[in-house]
């Protein structure tokens, strides 16, 4: 873990290190917490680093770098504290890294079973910048003694310098070049005064550098769901910024010259949700991308594309803690049953939770496909743990991912058809569309309930016709959506225990039934990934069969364990839950189903922040 | 051949007798045929309330949209598709209350557009309550007392937004709404046209004939036309900054002129780039054709994990 305040560069520390392990063949997560605030608050980076493939942070640490004071004893000095600093969760026998002009004495730690390594960040960077003659401009590059604090990791576990000093350069181009040198440089003098200065056998956790199987990247959820837009034709974005959705559209609109993408920064949430329907009723792909508090301004745009049938568009919902503004900076699953009924009256929609970076990729790829079959606004939820956890993993392919318009109409179909009729009554509710521009295609479209030309109509018979038009569309896509990708259950058929989940727990549950394992507990775990159409009777199937049942949910309420028993009747045996804005670590998963067994409670709460 | 019933439908219009949107919904028709538009190249977007239905009563593509929000769905339908020609109506109420903010930043954009306000400051379809263009000290007959905050001057607020194209007409001179209107959807940019109109049901004050001055003692209408006296807002050269300052200042103070003497007419021209200009000079691929008629489903994505690794 690198903590510091923000705007200290413990991001350039923790993905470059991470990379630098990638690279060497190791596997990664990696997830950052941070203040709503610009400059100087506190936050911290979790870097885990595991030679098989891991899904979750833990909640101790091995060797916590401290780039301030904050980092080791937290503000307790402050007239409101709000932390205690992170030296209490260093395991035994871990190590903390620290500035030594801090001058801090051993005692002061509290602690006689960690390991301290005292580094001179000023001086080690004032030799770095007299190697480049810029000593005179310290203040500027004062920033830099975070490279020093990452040379100084890499040095106590003794890692490839190589690997990093790569990675350091590569986020130095152009006319920064020389700047890459410079952080090398920096770097290695915190590298080699670790070792030097410390001996090999001052830290016993090695990290060393294993074969390589296949190429493997580094990617988090805003990268994953912005690339699948991509592939899927997305070709409008519209967008208000907004914590922790922003990334995802400026990735987009730094893609636009090489991928022909129209990025719109709107007045609001009202203008990005409409101004995307316009487009996709206008035949582009269209989507917006926002977090709670946009969404909850986007309930009457959802509402017009939902009665319009729009193709579209889909909606990247990054949730984070709430109501209002709540913990803006912060994780949260809360926003469910919002999603399920954002707007006023009934109408169909799709909304999926992928639970990890490559489920973002593919799930947000096939939103594009459902908008344009079912013509409805399509929900991909996702949140903050998602958009700002980076993963190790193999490069993701394009098997079985096939663009699917829907029925559109060429001009030639329309021709043929004679009279067009945008919302014509069929068999299976959807009506093949044409879009403006299109000869013969003239078709109307309103929020008041319309006839199948697109006409106002307040008739009783058309209104009953209408509605049940719109919903046997996503009785159809319950049809035909396989179950495969509603819900999965992981691990064996049968277990004593089944954990269900969405979204991002997933990998601190599948990895905490690792550690249950070891402790005799079989578990499995079933994944809910389609909040609608909802995969009732592969859960009902799964669920009235299952042995204890314990849901995990990163809210107050257990929004998800509420609609599973709405839609099978079937109950939860036991809640684990999480709302204290901050993501399920894999001992929180592990420690919360200890508790149920030991204790015989029916709900626990779990936090450490 | 295009004829006017081109661009009729058989839709019921129940707006009340006497309406102005009538007016409006002739004037655009026929400017339409003027210009020989083909129906299917046209979209036309509206909000809520009367003149919300103003799309049912055209034969082209027709976007009956939410309360305010008709000029963000039209901006995304133009951007997909810039070969259609946009045009979004809406009450004074809708545009500049409960829409005034997608107003001001879509006019920031200068996409190339039209959009015509209905202005009879009411609101009719709620029955009669002050709109946001109301002035202050007024009562119309169904509001219980007079209106006590300012109404808000849609040319000013146009011209300070960024509109590149601010006009007023009339709704009871097709003649000249018709000219207005041709003006604004050939101009490239974003066009404003606020159509002064008369609601005969609620608005007893801005009447026919109040319009036509039979209660000023020389019984000369209101309206006058501004080029007639000399004004002209066209900048000439969009490069000179002085002029471009000079001709905004020149629409600004016209503007505030009400009462006796209202104006009518083109208060300012600019021509400049569009946001779809700008939008093709960051993507080449827009000059030649829309991407709603490009092959965008196949791109190769792999160099963005390429970037990852």
């Amino acid at each position: 873990m690198i903590g510091g305040p923000q705007g200290s560069g413990i991001n350039s520390v923790a993905e470059n290190f991470a990379k630098a392990c990638i690279r060497g063949g190791l596997h990664i997560f990696a997830n950052i917490e941070y203040h709503s605030n610009i400059k100087g608050e506190h936050s911290y980076y979790r870097l885990r680093v595991e030679n098989q493939e891991v899904h979750s942070h833990v909640d101790w640490v091995d060797l916590l770098v401290s780039l301030d004071k904050e980092t080791l004893f937290g503000d307790l000095h402050k007239p409101k504290p709000t932390h205690r600093g992170h030296r209490h969760e260093v395991s035994p026998g871990g190590g903390i890294i620290y500035d030594s002009s801090l001058r801090l004495t051993p005692e002061s730690f509290g602690r006689d079973d960690i390991k301290l390594f005292p580094i001179p960040y000023m001086d080690l960077l004032i030799q770095a910048l007299k190697e480049y003659g810029k000593e005179r401009e310290l203040s500027k590059y004062q920033v830099m003694v975070n490279t020093i604090a990452l040379g100084a990791s890499l040095g106590l576990v003794d890692y490839d310098f190589t690997l990093a000093s790569n990675a350091i350069r590569e986020g130095f181009t152009g006319r920064k070049a020389s700047l890459g040198d410079l952080n090398v440089s920096a770097a290695k003098r915190g590298y080699e005064f670790a070792k030097n200065t410390f001996g090999d056998g001052s830290f016993p956790m090695k990290l060393h550098t294993q074969p390589l199987t296949g190429r493997k990247m580094m990617i988090r959820g805003v990268q994953a769901i912005a690339i699948a837009k991509l592939k899927a034709g997305c070709g409008f974005q519209t967008y208000y910024p907004i914590t922790p959705a922003t990334d995802e559209s400026e990735y987009l609109e730094s893609h636009q010259p090489d991928y022909n993408l129209i990025v719109v920064q709107t007045e609001d949430e009202i203008a990005a949700i409409t101004m995307a329907t316009g487009a996709a009723h206008a035949g582009l792909r269209a989507s917006t991308s926002t977090s709670g508090p946009g969404f909850s301004l986007m309930a009457e745009g959802l509402g017009w594309a939902g009665i319009t049938e729009a193709p579209g568009p889909v909606i990247i919902l990054w949730q984070r803690a709430g109501p209002a503004t709540g913990l803006p900076t912060r994780t949260e699953q809360a926003d469910l049953r919002f999603v399920l009924h954002a707007a006023h009256g009934e109408f169909p929609r799709i909304a999926i939770a992928p639970g990890d970076v490559e489920e973002c990729y593919r799930d947000t790829f096939d939103a594009f496909n459902y908008a344009d079959r079912y013509q409805v606004p399509v929900i991909v939820l996702a949140d903050k743990f998602l958009a700002s956890s980076y993963r190790s993993t193999d490069l993701f392919n394009g098997d079985g991912m096939k663009v699917d318009r829907g029925d559109m109409l060429q001009e030639e179909d329309i021709a043929k058809m004679g009279d067009y009729r945008r919302y014509q009554f069929t068999e299976l509710g959807i009506s093949p569309r044409a879009i403006p521009g299109q000869k013969g295609g003239i078709f109307w479209t309103t929020g008041d309930e319309h006839d199948e030309q697109g006409h106002i109509t307040e008739a009783s018979e058309v209104r009953i016709k209408m509605m049940r038009k719109r919903f046997r569309k996503i009785e159809l896509a319950g049809e035909v959506i396989p179950d495969e990708k509603k819900a999965t259950l992981h691990g064996p058929k049968n277990a004593s225990i089944t954990l269900v989940g969405w979204g991002s727990t997933k990998g601190a549950i599948v990895d905490a039934m690792q550690d249950l394992r070891m402790d005799g507990i079989e578990t499995n775990f079933l994944q809910i990934r389609y909040a609608s159409p909802f995969p009732t009777s592969f859960v009902d199937r799964v669920l009235s069969t299952a042995g204890q049942k314990i849901m995990v949910e990163n809210n107050y309420s257990a929004q998800m364990a509420g609609l599973i028993r709405e839609k099978t009747g079937i109950a939860m045996d036991n809640k684990i839950v999480k709302f204290d804005g901050r993501p399920f670590s894999q001992n929180e998963v592990y420690e919360g189903v200890k508790d149920i067994l030991k204790n015989r409670i029916k709900e626990v709460t779990v936090t450490h922040a | 051949m295009l004829e006017l019933k081109t661009y009729r439908t058989q839709v019921h219009n129940d707006w009340c007798p006497g309406c102005g949107d009538f007016g409006i919904v002739n004037a655009i028709q026929m400017t339409l045929l003027e210009m020989q538009m083909e129906p299917h190249r046209v979209a036309v977007f509206s909000g809520i309330g009367c003149s919300g239905k103003t799309p049912h009563f055209i034969n082209a593509y027709g976007f009956h949209t939410l309360h305010g929000r008709s000029l963000p769905i039209a901006t995304g339908a133009k951007l997909a598709n810039p070969e259609l020609t946009v045009i979004a109506v809406g009450g004074d109420g809708d545009g500049l209350g409960i829409g005034a903010g997608h107003f001001v930043n879509t006019g920031r954009r200068n996409l190339d557009f039209t959009y015509v306000l209905y202005d009879n400051q009411v609101y009719g379809l709620t029955k009669g309550q002050a709109s946001p263009t109301l002035p202050k000290g007024l009562k119309t007959k169904s509001m219980p007392s007079p209106a006590i905050v300012e109404g808000i001057n849609p040319i000013a607020m146009a011209l300070a937004s960024g509109y590149t194209f601010v006009a007023r007409s009339y709704a009871l001179d097709v003649r000249h709404l018709k000219q207005t209107l041709r003006q604004a959807i050939e101009h490239r940019g974003s066009a404003f046209v606020d159509v002064l109109q008369t609601c005969p049901t609620y608005n007893d004050i801005n009447t026919k004939e109040w319009y036509s001055g039979d209660d000023l003692p020389s019984k000369q209408p209101r309206l006058y036309k501004m080029e007639e006296t000399g004004y002209n807002g066209v900048v000439s050269d969009s490069t000179k900054h002085d002029e471009v300052t000079q001709k905004k200042i020149d629409a600004f103070v016209r503007s505030f002129e009400w009462g006796e003497k209202i104006p009518v007419g083109v208060f300012y021209k600019l021509n400049t780039l569009t946001f779809e200009d700008q939008l093709s000079t960051r993507m080449p691929a827009l000059k030649e054709t829309p991407f709603v008629k490009q092959d965008i489903y196949n791109r190769d994505i792999t160099p963005l994990f390429e970037e990852l690794t």
